[in-house]
């Protein structure tokens, strides 16, 4: 793309951003008209780690398929899974047990905070400050041993299948939990003392990135990026799958429209994960962890979607089905590509630097954009 | 509204409109000429309020492509499912890019990946694939690509 660099005939600058950038958190390209420093255009090139994973997924059978999801949003993995195990649930008619929905309402949760934490040391170091990095990573990693012990993965988890979870979980799995919940309390006041309370960080975010409700839904966008704008959208509550109805938590909501906004709501989002975690910890129930299915599942004749609400947003699977042990279409509604559409509307008139900032607050993830 | 309304509803508003049921959504069956207009009072009327395009898809059928919009309305909470067939050598239907933003970069993916034809859209071309992949549609039940293998 290098003839892009250049002037246009109004005297405006094109400059690329991307597709390596360490901004972009993987290979997304920006290209970017400017007029000094102001943006007058950014048009986004995807598919630079363009798998076709929804192609992919037509040659495998419903046990196979769910596997691929993890390589679409590496950071909600889990949750991924889920949906993905949702849908074949819903479509064969499969009770799970309660072991396992506690046990993948725990998942998730801890991959939540996983997601965000990523999200908050990767978000200020897009803005110039080193250390948060390692102090997320702190907390971080607790929740990667974690996994490592229960699902022997620390990214690509695969754990979740239709029915139930792969296995039980590790005889530390509790105690471990305990221990993180610990850490991660004894923590959080560093968050805000090191970023959110910052001067020059308040003043690098608020009024920044402006995109009113109206425009946030006809975009498309989802999660944290839409409930940054005041828009009640949490699938957890709206449409609650799982046991997300029993528990008891709050849809975090902010009413700034702003990049500081989008930056509240997932940092008391993590609060909220928190307090699931708490309620489930101690009261998983025993019995099985994965209900008898029969070792070739066949969906019937039809169609079905499922929405769930990852760290980025609403992720749908939407599964046509003719019958056979593999899907006939499937389709992937990821966060991170509508979150994108609304990057252009939301950054004309600002700073090329704020850009950065407004990238950050979106949380994008390019192998969910792509698929 | 629950599906049963919004049947009645649609009934009254489009005679050539024909249902599917049993599924979680109601499914209408539209002509692809009738779509810009409904989409247009889908959006704007008041107590149907559809202000949210949250999934827009194709589907290849062989013998033609059927296009799926998913709706629901973040006020009153309803869903409903569009869907639309289009002839497989010529699909064209027309864009809903202005109504719903977000289905700029939904239009552009399933034309790319189907190769359907979106009239008016202030913007088509490619955006996932690269230069030079126009006319081949990796989506359509017929498309094989040896080298880059995507079917096991």
């Amino acid at each position: 793309m290098v003839e892009e660099i250049g002037k246009t005939a109004d005297g405006d600058i094109i400059i690329n951003i991307g597709p390596q950038h360490p901004a972009t958190h993987g290979v997304l390209h920006l290209v970017v008209t400017l007029n000094g420093e102001t943006i007058k255009k950014i048009e986004s090139h995807l598919g630079y780690i363009h798998r076709s994973i929804e192609k992919m997924c037509e040659s495998l059978t419903y046990r196979q398929f769910i596997y691929v999801t993890s390589r679409m949003d590496y950071l909600s993995s889990h949750i991924n899974n889920h949906a993905c195990a949702l849908t074949v649930e819903k479509a064969m008619q499969i009770e799970v047990p309660a072991r396992a929905q506690v046990i993948r309402v725990l998942m998730d949760e801890l991959t939540r905070i996983a997601s965000h934490e990523l999200w908050w040391g990767a978000m200020a170091m897009d803005l110039g400050a080193f250390t948060p990095f390692f102090h997320a990573f702190r907390e971080r990693e607790s929740i990667n041993d974690i996994m490592e012990e229960t699902c022997g993965a620390r990214l690509t988890m695969n754990y979740m299948v239709p029915g139930g979870v792969m296995q039980d979980i590790h005889p530390n799995f509790q105690n471990r939990v305990k221990t993180f919940l610990k850490l991660y309390k004894s923590k959080i006041h560093e968050y805000d003392e090191l970023v959110t309370g910052n001067i020059i960080f308040q003043n690098r975010m608020k009024g920044i990135g402006i995109i009113s409700p109206e425009d946030a839904i006809s975009y498309g966008m989802s999660g944290p990026a839409l409930r940054g704008s005041g828009v009640s959208c949490d699938i957890r509550k709206v449409y609650p799958y799982e046991i997300y109805d029993q528990l008891d938590f709050d849809e975090v909501l902010e009413t700034g429209c702003d990049s500081f906004a989008r930056y509240m709501v997932r940092l008391r989002e993590m609060q909220q994960s928190i307090r699931i975690i708490e309620q489930l910890i101690d009261n998983i129930p025993e019995g099985e962890f994965q209900a008898k299915t029969k070792a070739v599942l066949k969906l019937p004749k039809g169609e079905f979607y499922q929405k769930v609400e990852t760290a980025r947003g609403e992720f749908g699977v939407y599964i046509v089905s003719e019958g056979g042990t593999t899907p006939y279409r499937i389709k992937f509604r990821s966060p991170g590509f509508s979150n994108l559409s609304a990057l252009d509307h939301m950054a004309r008139g600002s700073k090329l630097g704020d850009l950065i900032a407004m990238m950050g607050t979106l949380d994008l993830v390019i192998p969910d954009i792509d698929r | 509204m629950t599906n049963e309304d919004l049947k009645t509803n649609f009934a009254q508003l489009l005679a050539t409109a024909s249902f599917e049921e049993g599924g979680e959504w109601l499914n209408v069956n539209i002509d692809a000429k009738d779509w810009i207009l409904l989409a247009e009072y889908l959006r704007r009327d008041e107590s149907l309020l559809f202000n949210s395009l949250f999934c827009l898809t194709c589907i290849d059928w062989k013998t033609h492509l059927t296009m799926v919009y998913h709706l629901t309305s973040t006020k009153y909470r309803h869903n409903i499912v569009i869907k639309s067939k289009l002839d497989s050598k010529n699909p064209e239907i027309e864009t809903v890019a202005h109504i719903w933003r977000t289905a700029e970069f939904h239009e552009r993916e399933v034309y790319e990946m189907f190769g359907v034809n979106f009239l008016n859209h202030p913007d088509l071309r490619l955006l996932i694939l690269p230069d030079g992949w126009e006319g081949k549609n990796p989506l359509r039940k017929d498309f094989e690509d040896p080298i880059n293998m995507i079917k096991l």
